[in-house]
């Protein structure tokens, strides 16, 4: 919703976390990319929720079960625990209240996965240490005053929060700038500093 | 020629040119208002054909004035099916691959029992004898001649406006037997406003002196005009102040200045009573009173203790909701409501709102979104139910 499509490479990785068959909600599904991708390898049961009405409508068209809604609003109809996983893919940033619809993810999914774009990248850090200007990069391609981008955070800002909400970190992985996974060996700082994006399973009790 | 069109009318109401389903007094049909209503019958239409496994089975349900002839001509008015844009060989909904079928409501008046027919117990029309129809009455009646086709569920059921509303109480009363459902421009409920709107479409016709305490028939007479002021009030719901403004702004009627009088100067008032005039031609209208009132008493949420959620509590119908940006008869917020309610059920559920400025009446004409959303629905429920071309 808020980055550029073609650089989607953490669709895969998404995808990868998720069992066949199971119940999928992915909040912020954009043109249904990865909802049509887990229905045709995972055979899932998938939902979107999209703020687009283009993308909805093209949803629609394409077959997939999306409606129009707001994730900062639209969440809390959601009965709890009603899916597996809930997904949101690049959406966190782009929210109002990004404490608020975590929470809600994990009330609403037995499992949430969420990907965003690691503020703490080197290039982005480089950008405001030497030019002392907002980073705009190919993944991030928004002036600081048109973009729907206003809850960035890094890897680590993002783990303290799942801490504060009582979530457990089941799977991690950051994905550098080529779309290749860093490797699981490496500590969290590097995750930080060489991640561009980081794609988090998480599980609350 | 009006003399011979409402004689035609009259005898589509008993006698319809289209296949029709009697049920006798071993069949009645248990009505919300505390009675029931024996005998009476369907008038109805189909298209295409049943497959062996009774699984292709479209229902279209219509709207306030709609009629059975929802992909033929019309019988009255000579004019092409209501939705014949949409349903028919070929089309979106392709009477090649499914069996559709359209029933004229209980209370109507193209061959199902209503108002305008006759009361058997004295051999005169019903007129206002008929108690009070509602949308559950009409889905009661639809489901009777279902089980007449042998069908267990339907592939679909759908609808716009009053359809719409049949929609959701098939959804709610027999999930079981809907795979699919489609409630266009619809909601839950009547709003306020609505309810306010048919009451002065009411009042007009019952001010009219031809209407006779609804025993107009007796005296050989018809509330033509108070009916046609009905139409066009409501007409204007249907369309939007853009659309009307678009197509008619302040134009003139065949003339070059204003009058000074109170003929039709303007395009807009003589559109109007052309739409007045040519209803009352084909519809009924006490008829017209009883499908107001059926809209008027539908609260889906009402019917299920307040939670509008229950009325779809455990369901596995596959839901498709469109909504208009221009309707304020049915504005986006009713379909909205319904989709919240139909998430908290754990539903699965789509949701379109459409971007034009046709109002609400944008369901019955050539919307490419909309078919385009159609399209994806059906045919991804069709996969589901392995119903594939």
């Amino acid at each position: 919703m808020s980055v550029n499509r073609d650089q989607r490479v953490d669709l895969e990785v998404v995808a990868n976390l998720i069992p066949p068959q199971s119940r999928v909600l992915d909040v912020g599904s954009g043109d249904g990319s990865l909802l049509e991708l887990l229905q045709d390898s995972k055979q899932v049961d998938g939902r979107g929720l999209e703020l687009s009405q283009r993308g909805v409508n093209e949803c629609v068209a394409r077959g997939l079960s999306v409606i129009q809604g707001d994730a900062d609003k639209d969440l809390e109809f959601y009965p709890d625990k009603g899916f597996d996983f809930v997904v949101l893919s690049q959406t966190l940033q782009a929210t109002r209240n990004p404490k608020l619809v975590l929470d809600e993810l994990l009330r609403i999914g037995n499992r949430a996965i969420v990907s965003f774009p690691n503020f703490g990248h080197w290039r982005v850090r480089l950008s405001l240490f030497v030019n002392g200007r907002m980073p705009v990069t190919k993944d991030l391609p928004y002036s600081w005053y048109d973009t729907p981008n206003i809850h960035f955070c890094t890897i680590r800002d993002f783990v303290n929060l799942c801490d504060e909400l009582g979530a457990t970190v089941e799977k991690a992985t950051a994905l550098d700038a080529n779309g290749q996974k860093i490797g699981l060996s490496m500590p969290w700082w590097f995750w930080n500093f060489f991640g561009q994006q980081a794609v988090f399973l998480l599980k609350r009790q | 020629m009006a003399v011979l069109r409402a004689r035609k009318t009259n005898n589509e109401v008993d006698q319809p040119s289209s296949p029709v389903l009697r049920f006798g007094s071993d069949k009645p049909l248990k009505l919300d208002a505390g009675t029931l209503l024996s005998p009476f019958q369907i008038a109805y239409q189909t298209y295409g054909t049943l497959n062996d496994a009774r699984s292709n089975a479209i229902l279209v349900c219509h709207a306030l004035t709609g009629d059975q002839h929802v992909a033929s001509t019309n019988p009255v008015t000579g004019k092409p099916g209501w939705w014949e844009v949409l349903i028919g060989p070929g089309k979106i909904i392709d009477t090649n691959r499914f069996f559709v079928i359209c029933s004229n409501v209980i209370g109507g008046c193209l061959g199902s029992t209503g108002p305008a027919s006759t009361n058997p117990a004295t051999g005169k029309p019903y007129g206002l004898d008929l108690p009070i129809i509602t949308i559950r009455d009409m889905v009661r009646a639809q489901q009777m001649l279902i089980d007449h086709f042998g069908i267990e569920k339907l592939f679909c059921v759908l609808g716009g406006s009053m359809g719409g509303m049949q929609v959701l109480e098939w959804a709610s009363s027999y999930p079981e037997r809907v795979f699919s459902a489609l409630p266009i421009a619809t909601g839950a409920r009547h709003s306020s406003q609505n309810i306010a709107f048919h009451e002065v479409g009411r009042q007009a016709v019952m001010a009219d002196p031809d209407w006779h305490g609804g025993k107009y028939f007796e005296h050989g007479k018809r509330p033509e005009k108070g009916l046609a002021v009905a139409r066009m009030a409501a007409h204007i719901t249907y369309l939007s102040e853009a659309a009307l403004h678009r197509k008619f702004g302040r134009n003139l009627q065949d003339r070059e200045a204003l009058t000074f009088g109170f003929d039709a100067d303007f395009q807009i008032e003589s559109y109007l009573r052309h739409q007045g005039m040519t209803f009352v031609d084909r519809f009924d209208a006490n008829s017209y009173l009883y499908m107001t009132r059926s809209m008027d008493y539908f609260d889906l949420a009402a019917d299920h203790g307040g939670r509008l959620a229950d009325a779809f509590a455990g369901t596995k119908t596959r839901f498709c909701l469109v909504s208009f940006t221009s309707d304020w008869l049915f504005p986006t917020e009713e379909s909205r409501s319904i989709v919240h309610a139909l998430n908290a059920a754990g539903a699965s559920v789509s949701f379109v709102e459409i971007e034009t400025d046709r109002g609400h009446d944008a369901f019955l004409l050539d919307e490419p979104e909309l078919f385009a959303a159609i399209n994806g629905f059906i045919g991804s429920a069709a996969r589901a139910r392995g119903l594939g071309l």
